[in-house]
């Protein structure tokens, strides 16, 4: 894998406390926190920097919540299972990163809050995971919120916003996905040693998934999230979203060494330890059947809509609300903004798009040349690749927001030398737009912030 | 008399929400944030049905909380006291209270006990570091804010989540006859409590200031619509038809009558088919919320709406 890559392998862990607190009481709870103390010993050897974790065990409603307290303490008790004891803990947050994730979200379009406060409910699945795989606290954590609410779309940009923050930061992680494979427990009490997977058709799935993450085809688990929920999952946080988060927040491929370490029944759901380490060498192949996001564009403020959805129906994966005011869009398939202001902004119907320049994304590359060297001297450029830099910087920002070149309404052209370089602007721009049919206004300006000769502002229609 | 033990009773029914917004605004000593108030309509109501508890003669509070949420049957409070701070994991900025509870373990026994031979799966909770769902400790707080009787929890089982609202409802039916049996053999005055709103279709953000009304409104229509059904059904008293209902009900507004509480508590009242006295309607971040009680004293039955 890339160097670049900022997660140095991903864990698939259970929330149940049985392997924390009653592990030699059933082999398989036993094998469980075998495995789990084997992992605890790879993060130990690894160079990661921080231990970030989603739990499917706390559900959030409003927005995404990321936990920043720096030492959260408490005793914890499971709702559930509090005859097999308490959990005593003190853990060690990463609040930077906690506070950046939360930015990181927030600029991808999600609602997103911090919660620091004394005796905030740490839940179970994250407790039994940061006791077990970090009992000293060697590595600060993260935690982050399973919005019952969040669809597909929301909680994959969810998990892009966790690389963004670690490429951010300079971070290196190990990403952790508490969840369960099925999650049908018996609804009553059974002794340890009568402990099994609920039904033959919650051990087959189990089994198709475990196929999956060993060969390390985390991606494809991903696209197979909602088939997975409909045969072996009940309602609880809504949907098996935990794939969508992991694939994502790991770089969206198949590409990974999987291990299952441990599989066992607990009160009769499916648990899992698996390692996903990326590889150059795994299957590499995958099965794209819904389409990535970027940014999320959906909104759920009702706010001040004056009323919400009236044809939404009582599920919590109906229709919700869309409201005018839509968030801002950044990408960084475009080159990335010299001030505080977004790629665009949907308002309404309507995308406006901040001026864009012919700079390449992440190398800040200038097709066709400066214009000026770094001590104001003038250079030959060329105005025609400049142009059609530009108009690809425009595609791309519209493409991330779910719009294209054909939606384009209006634009405005700045030229710093009109006489100069008019023609072969006006060339390049008829390649592209002489079917679309966008209104121009083309100005002649004194400079642009950066040494290029054109910069383009575009309103288009938002899809 | 030693040794004749009368007959226990419910001597009252509250159907008592818990948004932890109306102690936020209420400012009480035991919770942390400060606010500027809020929600007045609801506070009000509170307070009123607060004030009829008071001349009410009774032992304890027997509570059905939707956070309180077990997968593996019923369980019910079993320590004696329990004293710790209740933070909601959803809205830490506006509720973090600190509580101090006695328990009636004896009426919560008494109840696991009865329920077990009527063949629903039950359990006591020992641990003394559980902390208490804040659903309880709302409701309870805005219903009695001297904390000046003992209090049973009884959790909410996920029937819904594991099979339908009809196996909800059923399984409620059954809860509330094995506690109405356990009550009237316990020889307690008791006051039952559903803690739970009507629609619970919720805003997924949050006003800048929580408090600031002119940001208050129920959801949508359709869930106002469903919620003016079940109060005019109250007010008529025809507890039976809104049971029946309570399914559908429950799938369009989702509801947390899918945990059970208002099912639970009518069936322990043998299906009340006098009115309910309504203390106060209001949303809360868009969920809809009714404050009703149901008195079997025809005495002290008022018609409040």
């Amino acid at each position: 894998m890339s160097e670049e890559n900022p997660v140095l392998f991903g864990l698939y862990v259970p929330p149940h406390p049985h392997p924390l607190l009653a592990p030699n009481e059933n082999q398989g709870w036993g094998e469980l926190r075998d495995a789990y103390d084997m992992c605890r010993r790879r993060i130990e050897e690894s160079e990661a920097d921080i231990i970030l974790i989603y739990s499917t065990t706390w559900p959030s409603i409003v927005g995404h919540q990321f936990q920043t307290l720096p030492e959260p303490e408490w005793v914890h008790v499971d709702d559930d299972f509090h005859y097999l004891g308490s959990m005593p803990y003190k853990f060690r947050m990463d609040t930077e990163f906690g506070e950046g994730y939360r930015d990181a979200a927030e600029n991808r379009g999600l609602h997103a809050r911090t919660v620091s406060y004394h005796g905030f409910p740490i839940d179970t699945g994250s407790v039994v995971a940061l006791s077990l795989l970090n009992p000293d606290n060697r590595i600060p954590a993260c935690i982050v919120s399973s919005n019952m609410y969040a669809n597909r779309a929301e909680t994959i940009v969810l998990g892009k916003a966790a690389r963004d923050t670690l490429k951010a930061q300079g971070k290196k992680a190990v990403v952790v996905v508490v969840a369960s494979l099925s999650n049908r427990m018996f609804t009553e009490h059974i002794e340890p040693h009568e402990d099994r997977i609920h039904s033959p058709k919650d051990e087959e799935w189990n089994q198709k998934i475990l196929e999956f993450f060993g060969a390390g085809r985390l991606e494809d688990i991903s696209q197979l999230s909602r088939d997975i929920h409909g045969q072996i999952r009940i309602q609880k946080v809504v949907a098996y979203k935990p794939a969508w988060w992991m694939a994502s927040a790991m770089g969206q491929h198949n590409n990974y060494d999987g291990e299952v370490l441990a599989y066992a029944a607990l009160n009769g759901s499916g648990g899992a330890v698996i390692q996903l380490t990326p590889s150059s060498e795994s299957i590499g192949d995958k099965e794209f059947d819904e389409d990535d996001v970027e940014v999320y564009r959906g909104d759920r403020n009702v706010l001040e809509s004056g009323g919400g959805d009236m044809q939404a129906a009582g599920g919590v994966e109906g229709p919700l609300v869309e409201t005018d005011e839509l968030p801002t869009i950044n990408t960084s398939k475009a080159p990335a903004p010299v001030g505080a202001y977004p790629h665009a902004r949907r308002q309404g119907d309507l995308l406006y798009l901040s001026g864009v320049g012919p700079r390449q994304p992440n190398t800040n590359e200038i097709p066709g040349g400066p214009i000026e060297d770094g001590k104001g001297n003038p250079l030959e450029y060329d105005i025609k690749t400049q142009t059609e830099a530009c108009i690809q910087n425009v595609k791309a920002i519209l493409e991330a927001s779910g719009s294209s070149l054909n939606d384009v309404i209006d634009v405005t052209t700045f030229l710093i030398d009109m006489k100069r370089d008019f023609e072969g602007y006006n060339k390049i721009y008829a390649k592209h737009f002489e079917e679309i049919q966008a209104t121009r206004t083309t100005l002649a300006i004194q400079a642009l912030p950066t040494p290029i000769a054109v910069e383009m502002k575009v309103i288009a229609k938002a899809r | 008399m030693e040794g004749a033990m009368t007959k226990g009773e419910i001597v009252l029914g509250c159907l008592a929400p818990h948004p932890p917004h109306l102690v936020y605004a209420e400012n009480p000593e035991q919770n942390e944030p400060i606010s500027e108030g809020g929600w007045e309509t609801l506070r009000w109501g509170y307070a009123k049905l607060a004030r009829k508890l008071k001349t009410i003669d009774y032992d304890a509070m027997v509570i059905l909380t939707p956070h309180w949420q077990t997968y593996i049957g019923t369980h019910f409070l079993g320590c004696d006291a329990f004293k710790s701070l209740s933070v909601d994991p959803i809205f830490p900025n506006l509720f973090r209270y600190h509580y101090d509870l006695k328990v009636d373990v004896a009426l919560s026994e008494k109840m696991c006990e009865i329920a077990k031979e009527a063949g629903i799966i039950s359990k006591m909770m020992r641990n003394p570091d559980f902390r208490v769902d804040y659903g309880t400790i709302t409701s309870c707080h805005l219903l009695n804010p001297n904390w000046d009787k003992p209090v049973v929890t009884v959790s909410s089982n996920r029937n819904r989540h594991y099979y339908s609202v009809e196996v909800m409802n059923e399984q409620a039916i059954a809860l509330g006859n094995a506690c109405r049996k356990a009550i009237e053999e316990s020889g307690k005055k008791v006051v039952l409590i559903a803690s739970h709103s009507l629609s619970h279709r919720h805003f997924t953000t949050e006003a800048p200031l929580p408090e600031d009304m002119s940001l208050e409104h129920i959801y949508n229509h359709s869930q106002y619509v469903w919620d003016m059904r079940l109060v005019e059904l109250m007010r008529q008293g025809e507890m039976e038809q809104i049971i029946d209902l309570m399914p559908e009900f429950t799938e369009q507004t989702i509801a947390e009558t899918e945990g059970g509480g208002l099912t639970w508590m009518m069936a322990a009242m043998g299906m009340p088919n006098y009115p309910a006295e309504i203390y106060g309607y209001q949303s809360v971040i868009g969920t809809g919320n009714v404050i009703a009680c149901w008195d079997p004293n025809e005495n002290t039955r008022e018609v409040v709406l």
